[in-house]
């Protein structure tokens, strides 16, 4: 039999891991530090409020473990959007299909163009990202897209609808390394209702997008959920049992956890549950307290000082001076963005900031081996 | 002079080291520098082998210091093969430590596509030094494809963990006909000094020197343990005693 996430996550109820969740104690929490192995019951109590007073045990932790497993060194990675069309309705997504705006998609000149400017600021891992139009941005155009700058990049991620594992199979002989699917949240009746339209309200095939992935031997997948949807100690909860099930099932694949929290963006919804700084932060510390070498990835959404301070509590990857609209770095800086960024640094001020913290800048980590 | 011979090449250090996780290239020239290293390893996948200013690879220029290049990253002997002939070609060198480790969480190596990889790059000319398990069996089916040494870990990579390989170790340096270099684990000098006492011909240290919080003191301390453990075992250490032996209540009625 074919396996499956979905199996294992129809063994779980939101409402018993929430209030799991909510009921650890501080002796829990003390158990979780102290174990040298922890699992998903220390994960619950990590990320729990009884975790709120041990915040500074957990930073330095975390500080520690990464260090051991990365060194002193955060990866570098920007995101170019290749398109805002999009047939799905998203209630918090600046390119849902109902919001009028105008629609684009660069053409091979104008990927170039774009190209150019972030090989010029010394990127080498690059994150693709696409709204959801099979029509005119369907597996075709990524793959060309992919094909196009392949020779320009080391590694190249993607981050758009989730495709037939076939699909994903000529991506990465294509040149793919990576792909990012979050599942915005595993409450399944909430998913529904910021899903109503599109492919993408199919809440089962995106949950299995990970097990695709695995299957067809990408190199690294990405993981979260959005913060503000809902709670987010129950999102995190199913996203670090996600991450366990794959790891243990496609044993070759490197992982990564991205945290976005909801951004401002063109007709927007405000978050239904707030996640406050420190509670991004506990959050940040009990995955790496969870696990030493999942890596961890901040964008841009974050201000300035929030950003200059987690890079030494367990991120390890980080985007600078991100555009969130197709075009935005050189070809069409005004076309409309899926969310505005907080931290608007050129890239030169980020690697100097990094440095001042004795951290190295690593802007290649990889090659095409085939 | 005590020298170890791999392939053609001498050294006069026994201490081999690694390029990552250091805070910023010129720590880690720095620190390099005082271990007095002459094989240093570099990830192939961290360098921009086009461009001649890479910043890892300006930092080696020193007469003493021979680069070894390694295949981090690859996933089978396919790849692995493929990274070696692109390194020979980038850098200059037919020297490769291979590396195959398809699980990217432990990174442990797989012996099977390791052995494979093995056997071809003897093939196309490379002197080969493959990370491996500490098996014994391995080693000597490396030994018979003609690689010119074996690198067994000491523990899981990065971990720090020190010789929890121990009783293989031993086994694999009586047996072995070429070089045994313990890699990975290695967290402490003292760790350093155990497996040189233990018999092992060098060890390679990365993590426990750029990650320790003055790498260049650590860098300095890691030749000095490498030294100590060597001369130790040069030198035969007395033998290990559980208790006293002042007579021999056993056999006194033959006296």
């Amino acid at each position: 039999m074919t396996k499956s996430f979905k199996n294992i996550f129809e063994q779980y109820n939101w409402d018993t891991i929430t209030s799991e969740i909510y009921q650890k104690t501080e002796a829990d929490v003390l158990r979780a530090l102290g174990n040298t192995k922890r699992d998903l019951e220390d994960f619950k109590a990590l990320i729990s409020p009884a975790a709120k007073p041990y915040l500074e045990q957990m930073a330095q932790l975390s500080n520690r473990l990464t260090k051991k497993r990365f060194g002193n060194t955060i990866q570098m990675y920007i995101p170019m959007y290749l398109s805002n069309e999009c047939q799905n309705i998203c209630t918090y997504c600046g390119f849902s299909m109902t919001n009028k705006i105008p629609r684009r998609t660069l053409n091979d000149a104008e990927i170039l163009k774009e190209v150019a400017f972030l090989k010029a600021k010394g990127y080498e891992h690059i994150l693709l990202v696409t709204g959801e139009a099979n029509k005119t941005v369907g597996v075709d155009y990524i793959n060309h897209a992919i094909q196009l700058i392949k020779g320009q990049f080391a590694n190249i991620t993607m981050e758009v609808q989730p495709l037939d594992q076939p699909d994903y199979e000529q991506l990465i002989d294509s040149g793919l390394y990576a792909v990012l699917v979050y599942q915005e949240t595993y409450h399944k009746e909430e998913y529904k209702k910021h899903h109503p339209k599109g492919k993408k309200s199919n809440f089962d095939y995106r949950l299995e997008t990970p097990d695709r992935l695995g299957r067809a031997g990408v190199h690294k997948i990405g993981l979260g959920a959005l913060f503000g949807l809902e709670d987010w100690r129950a999102d995190s909860f199913f996203t670090a049992l996600h991450l366990r099930y794959l790891q243990k099932t496609y044993w070759k694949t490197k992982y990564s956890i991205s945290f976005p929290r909801l951004r401002p963006h063109s007709g927007g919804l405000e978050p239904k549950v707030e996640m406050t700084d420190p509670d991004l932060v506990q959050l940040i510390c009990a995955y790496r307290l969870l696990d030493e070498d999942v890596e961890l990835s901040l964008s841009t959404r974050e201000s300035e000082v929030f950003r200059n301070n987690v890079v030494q509590l367990g991120i390890t990857s980080v985007s600078a001076e991100s555009k969130t609209n197709p075009g935005g770095y050189v070809v069409e800086k005004q076309s409309l963005e899926q969310f505005e960024i907080s931290d608007e640094r050129p890239t030169e001020e980020i690697v100097t900031m990094l440095k001042n913290q004795g951290l190295e800048v690593v802007w290649k980590d990889w090659e095409h081996f085939s | 002079m005590d020298i170890l011979k791999i392939a053609d090449k001498e050294f006069t250090s026994r201490l081999f080291t690694g390029t990552g996780k250091f805070s910023s290239s010129q720590l880690m020239e720095d620190a390099l520098v005082v271990s007095e290293s002459e094989l240093v390893t570099v990830a192939l996948k961290r360098v921009e082998v086009s461009d001649k200013k890479d910043d890892i690879l300006i930092h080696l220029q020193h007469p003493q210091i021979n680069l070894l290049p390694n295949t981090s990253g690859v996933r089978d002997a396919k790849e692995a093969v493929f990274a070696a002939q692109m390194a020979r070609e980038a850098l200059g060198t037919n020297w490769i430590k291979l590396e195959i480790h398809p699980d990217p969480k432990y990174l442990l190596p797989d012996p099977i596509e390791t052995l494979k990889a093995a056997e071809e790059l003897v093939r196309l000319g490379f002197v080969v030094m493959p990370y491996i398990h500490a098996d014994p069996v391995l080693c000597k089916r490396l030994e018979e494809v003609g690689v010119q040494c074996v690198m067994p870990l000491g523990a899981p990579i990065g971990s720090n963990k020190g010789l929890k390989t121990q009783d293989f170790l031993e086994i694999i340096i009586d047996q072995s006909t070429v070089p045994v270099i313990v890699d990975a684990g290695i967290g402490a000098p003292s760790h350093a000094a155990a497996a040189m006492e233990l018999g092992a011909d060098a060890v390679l240290v990365n993590t426990a020197i750029a990650v320790s919080q003055n790498p260049i003191a650590m860098a300095k301390a890691f030749r000095m343990a490498v030294e100590a453990g060597r001369i130790a075992y040069k030198a035969k250490l007395a033998p290990v005693k559980q208790h006293a032996e002042a007579s021999s209540p056993l056999t006194a009625f033959l006296d």
